[in-house]
């Protein structure tokens, strides 16, 4: 097996074994609810008889490590449990909201990664100019803003003064295409504005770094023209780094696709959790979170696993 | 800028016939003129300010003539060098004078011109050739690009001649070294590569900059002889640029001496080396003539090494292995190696730094703790080291009197009045002057930050002193300041010197004794003389066989009269 | 004060110096800066109303009397604005504070010892940036409840993870310089190697980091109110005013943008001056 591979699967099972431990940690945060679980999430005004189906319920007459398997094991099943406040099957509330969140946050990468990218490398090749400046100064506003005062500048413009946009994002399964886009456009639109800025910044970041190695230096010496510089000599060895930020600022969208779902009121997996958290459904909470992370860990799984597989040394080995 | 307007607006427009008339026309092939190029710095906290980095400079090259550029750091020849192709690093800005090739002032070429004849009529080729490739692509697509650029050859005649000239470069496996990428070759293969892809758009000159400055000795003199080679036998005319005299009298024809960006003397090769003409050349040329006189040595050593083997990764890569020698009080002891030999790691080992997997250290007869921890602070203050690069050597929010006062405060408990009153002894002892004490590092030069090094190494009365390569980061007359005064500082303090070098030269004219290392093994010690007097082993042969010699035709007789081929090339 | 220790004297002065060539941009931030600051400080001396009173109806347009109107339960929004100010940054700075004394404490050790030391306190980091930290918090905060203090303890845990990579990162750069190994061949303790060594070259970088965290902190904490998780009610802070007014934004009545647009200025103030001074940090290291 030869040196690539190997890396590639010790990254994997890396993974595998973060993904457990965050498994483990979402899982043992419940208990350390101060008290009796069952007392405080119910309020002391609740009866003995609800206290123990609860606490029967929630699996708490059973050792730590027994519940933990046995929720694991419920899990790789696909089986989330039931929800305390409607007491539906969370696998069920969540499947749809699931399907929403991606869709918002497909659509806010698809915007974002291209002009990003197109952005960072303009600034990078012209840094230290006027478009330079400028991008900087816009970038560097727009990351200061919180996600919130994107989202209602943006509502204020396009849904209330010029009507263009619906400001609330209800869908359902029933709606057509058109209007799924029409209703999804404003917080696919904050999304991308919030994570562009931070990607583009990024970018032109690392491929100013790029550009100061010698070996652009070299092209140069050999009259290369800048275009073909950057695409023959900086772009192949920018895959890596790009790859990274772009990983990295998607996921970045997982936070902020909790604020601007709430905000839009979007019926997707960000705004069940604030829910759940705020009437303190902590299995629905649990299995957001492991949902969430999940993605998160993949997705730097991915840029690891990406800037591996790119690297001429590890690709072309001695 | 320029004044005179050179016609090259002729040959622009017939770019078919260009070769030909290039090659026809008389007169030099490169002119500069009154060359001024100056640059803005921006020092902290202060306004920027423009520095002069070459003043009034002029040079002429012949064809087919290879032109030397030496000087110290500063002195503006890679400056120099990357103006002939119109090019500046940074904020560097050409203010005057005018850079004309093959008839034409390239200065006023404006972007499209430039780009035309850098690869083609102009090549670089650079210090560092591992940087200068693009690690995403194989050799041979980035030998034949500029050939290809330019149009001047098919893919396929230019491959063919890359081959030719990978063969006559003496890279193994001509035909197909050119598939491979740049991490997977030598150094010393890299720079041969760099200097096929210079030549392979047959330019009418080629710019060295420094091309075997990075190389280990024995590699250097392959290297250098290849790229000889080369030259002659394309006809191509070079601007060598390096600061190693030696190196330079085997290339070029005629020498440029250069300091602070300003002509000291033009002459042949010859001339320069024989007859210098300024006093700053004549500095020059002699630089490391120092005539220590070998000393003898009785008694019981002061520092004993006794079959220390070391390693890193729990022993998997030894390092060193049953290495044993002894140093004597007042004595400069040279360990001389190339990199790989373990010479660093045997310095680690002395300071503590890493502890040996077997063997033993004695100071003054009784054992040293392998680690750090374990000596105590009379032990550790008896062994101090002078680094390599002093600029890292020097806490930098430190002022010289904080990093000289300190060992002072630590070891001794000097404090106050009686720690300024030694700090200033001590600068006096290294000739720095005691207005220097309130200096943060950044504001002092390479010589004087090596020289507080040496105070605070002093400071601790210390008697073994570690230098590890402490001149090879300097230039060769301030080198040699500090050679000097380390050699004076011993006659004082009789403190013993473990000298850590690759640099045989410098061993030679200041050492004692001498340790030869290779692979991690001692294979030859004892006094200069006895180390220097052949029979030689075929490892050391090499070595000294491969140390330039300030005399024009050196190279070839070296290259005729060794044994061993050098490892790693 | 942490500066003056910190960064030797030629640093300070030549920065002062900077300051006064600095580009418009950083004098506005440095205004804005110190105008919040007032701000946070005088508030309950500047503003016409108490922070939770109710002195008008709900929802009450812009007049003399009420500047910017009134909220949903009849408080002035101008005096919650004021008071908001004293509360998030206030609360937004403690978090900031603890999360750096544990981060850089921790990561300066882990650089320094290195070994298992590093290893251990690494690991550990790794673990709680396996989860996004918005994420994280709002697990924790499920489990533990919403009170200031759980608040402030939890977000600064967690960013802490941050401050620790990253001095951690510029230690370890730092650690191996031949001048700290000078240090340690000396026989020089570790809290001579931290605080002298190497702390007083990583400064700049750290109080570069501290902006940043606080801006980042900040953000989260004002996110985290406007959920309705974060600071709760009848505590004057801006996400949840945001959040309490947000209705008006449909009747393109911009009352709500005073408050996400207090956080916002501030937020581009100190990134304004971070982004001047990382610039300013990095031609100091390069002389």
């Amino acid at each position: 097996m030869n040196a690539l591979s190997k890396l590639i699967l010790h990254r994997l099972a890396l993974g595998a074994l973060t993904l457990w431990i965050v498994s483990f940690l979402i899982f043992a945060g419940v208990q350390f609810l101060p008290g009796d679980a069952a007392t405080e999430i119910l309020g002391q005004s609740a009866t003995p008889e609800t206290v123990a189906a609860f606490r029967k319920s929630l699996g708490l007459d059973l050792p730590f490590y027994l519940r933990y398997l046995e929720w694991l094991r419920a899990i790789l099943h696909g089986n989330f449990g039931t929800a305390l406040a409607s007491g539906k099957d969370i696998t069920e509330i969540i499947g749809p909201r699931l399907l929403n969140t991606s869709i918002l946050a497909a659509c806010a990468a698809v915007i974002s990664v291209p002009l990003a990218l197109c952005g960072g490398i303009v600034a990078a090749l012209y840094r230290n100019t006027f478009i330079d400046r400028a991008i900087n100064a816009v970038t560097l506003t727009w990351i200061s803003f919180p996600e919130f005062f994107v989202a209602y500048i943006l509502i204020l413009i396009l849904a209330v003064n010029t009507g263009v946009f619906p400001s609330l994002s209800q869908v359902d399964a029933n709606m057509s295409l058109l209007d799924r886009a029409s209703a999804i456009a404003l917080p696919a639109l904050t999304l991308a504005v919030v994570v562009m800025a931070h990607m583009m910044r990024m970018t032109r970041t690392s491929i100013v770094t790029l550009l100061g190695n010698q070996y652009i230096e070299t092209a140069r010496l050999k009259g290369v023209p800048e275009w073909r510089i950057l695409v023959k000599h900086a772009l192949p060895n920018a895959l890596a780094p790009i790859a990274n930020v772009v990983v990295l600022n998607l996921a970045y969208l997982i936070t902020g696709v909790v604020v601007v779902e709430v905000v839009f009121v979007y019926p997707g997996l960000g705004q069940l959790i604030v829910d759940s958290v705020q009437k303190r459904d902590i299995p629905v909470v649990q299995a957001c979170s492991l949902i969430f992370a999940a993605t998160y860990v993949l997705l730097n799984l991915t840029a690891d696993v990406l800037a591996i597989a790119v690297n001429p040394r590890l690709m072309h080995p001695k | 800028m320029a004044s005179k307007v050179v016609d090259f607006n002729v040959h622009r427009d017939a770019p078919a016939n260009e070769k030909e008339i290039r090659v026809m026309q008389p007169g030099p092939l490169l002119d500069i003129r009154n060359l001024r190029i100056e640059a803005t710095v921006y020092p902290p906290g202060e306004r920027p300010k423009n520095i002069t980095l070459v003043d009034d400079v002029s040079v002429t090259l012949m064809r087919g003539q290879v032109l030397g550029l030496i000087g110290e750091s500063g002195a503006g020849k890679s400056t120099i060098g990357l103006a002939s192709m119109g090019y500046g690093r940074g904020g560097i800005r050409i203010t005057g004078g005018e850079v004309i090739l093959n008839n034409r002032n390239i200065l006023q070429s404006g972007k499209m011109g430039l780009r035309k004849l850098r690869g083609r009529e102009v090549c670089y080729v650079a210090q560092s050739a591992a940087a200068a490739f693009n690690p995403s692509h194989r050799l041979m697509d980035q030998v034949v690009e500029a050939a290809l650029l330019h149009g001047t050859a098919t893919r396929s005649e230019a491959e063919r001649r890359a081959i030719g000239l990978f063969k006559k470069l003496g890279l193994p496996n001509p035909e197909d070294i050119g598939k491979r990428f740049p991490h997977q070759v030598s150094g010393g293969q890299l720079q041969r590569a760099m200097t096929a892809m210079a030549l392979c758009s047959e330019p009418d000159l080629i710019v060295f900059d420094e091309p075997t400055t990075a190389l280990d000795v024995t590699t250097q003199i392959d290297v250098l002889a290849a790229i000889r080679e080369a030259i002659r036998d394309t006809g191509v005319a070079a601007l060598y640029i390096t600061h190693d005299f030696p190196v330079v009298a085997q290339v070029a024809d005629e020498i440029m001496v250069l300091r602070h960006g300003k002509l000291v003397e033009r002459g042949t090769t010859q001339q320069i080396i024989e007859q210098p003409r300024e006093p700053y050349t004549r500095a020059y040329v002699s630089v490391r003539h120092i005539d220590q006189e070998q000393k003898a040595f009785h008694g019981p050593p002061v520092l004993t090494i006794d079959g220390v083997t070391a390693g890193y990764g729990n022993g998997v890569i030894k390092v060193l292995r049953d290495v044993s020698l002894d140093l004597h009080p007042g004595q400069t002891l040279a360990v001389v190696g190339e990199s790989g030999s373990g010479k660093s790691t045997l310095a680690r080992v002395v300071a503590g730094l890493l502890p040996p997997l077997a063997g033993r250290i004695q100071l003054d007869g009784h054992g040293l703790s392998p680690g750090l921890h374990g000596r105590s602070k009379e032990d550790l203050r008896q062994i101090q080291m002078i680094y390599q690069m002093a600029d890292v050597a020097m806490n930098p929010r430190q002022t010289v009197a904080t990093i000289i006062g300190r060992p002072l405060e630590f070891y001794f408990g000097m404090r106050g009045v009686d720690r300024d009153r030694r700090v200033a002894e001590l600068l006096e002892k290294t000739e720095l002057g005691q207005n220097l004490a309130n200096r943060y590092p950044s504001e002092l030069s390479g010589g004087q930050k090596q020289r507080v090094c040496i105070a605070r190494a002093l400071a601790a009365r210390p008697k073994v002193i570690i230098c590890d390569e402490v001149t090879s980061a300097l230039d060769p007359l301030v080198a040699q300041g500090i050679l000097k005064l380390l050699l004076s500082l011993q006659s004082d303090e009789n403190t013993a010197y473990l000298f850590i070098t690759h640099d045989l030269a410098t061993v030679k004219s200041i050492a004692d004794g001498i340790v030869v290392m290779y692979r991690g093994q001692i294979v030859r010690q004892g006094p200069k003389k006895q180390v220097l007097t052949p029979p030689f082993d075929s490892y050391t042969d090499l070595l000294l066989s491969s140390i330039p010699q300030m005399e024009v035709g050196w190279l070839d007789q070296a290259i005729k009269t060794r044994r061993m081929e050098s490892g790693g090339n | 004060m942490t500066m003056t220790m910190l960064l030797p004297q030629g640093a300070l002065r030549s920065g002062a110096r900077k300051l006064t060539s600095a580009p418009l941009s950083v004098k506005i931030g440095i205004a804005i800066i110190i105008l919040y600051l007032l701000m946070a400080l005088l508030g309950p001396v500047l503003s016409p109303y108490g922070e939770a009173e109710i002195v008008g109806a709900p929802f009450e347009p812009w007049s003399d009397r009420f500047w910017l109107g009134t909220d949903s339960l009849g408080r002035d929004m101008c005096t919650r604005l004021v008071f908001g100010a004293r509360n998030t940054i206030g609360i937004a700075l403690m978090t900031t504070l603890l999360a750096f004394s544990l981060g850089a404490l921790t990561g300066l050790v882990a650089a320094t010892f290195g070994g298992w030391t590093d290893q251990l306190l690494s690991r550990l980091v790794d673990v709680l940036m396996s989860i996004p930290q918005l994420i994280f918090a709002l697990l924790l905060l499920s489990v533990f409840g919403t009170s200031i203090s759980t608040l402030v303890i939890v977000i600064a845990v967690l960013d802490s993870t941050r401050v620790f990579r990253l001095t951690r990162a510029v230690a370890i750069n730092v650690a191996v310089l031949d001048y700290v190994e000078a240090a340690r061949v000396r026989g020089e303790g570790p809290l001579w190697i931290m605080g002298r060594e190497i702390l007083p070259n990583i400064a700049p970088t750290l109080i570069a980091e501290f902006g940043l965290r606080f801006c980042f902190v900040f953000l989260l904490i004002s996110g985290l109110s406007f959920l309705g998780l974060g600071i709760q009610p009848p505590t004057a802070d801006w996400g949840s005013m945001v959040r309490d007014s947000a209705t008006l934004i449909t009747y393109g009545d911009i009352t709500p943008l005073f408050p996400a647009g207090a956080i916002a200025l501030l937020s581009v103030a100190i990134n304004l001056v971070v982004d001047w001074f990382l610039q300013w940090a990095s031609g100091l290291k390069g002389d």
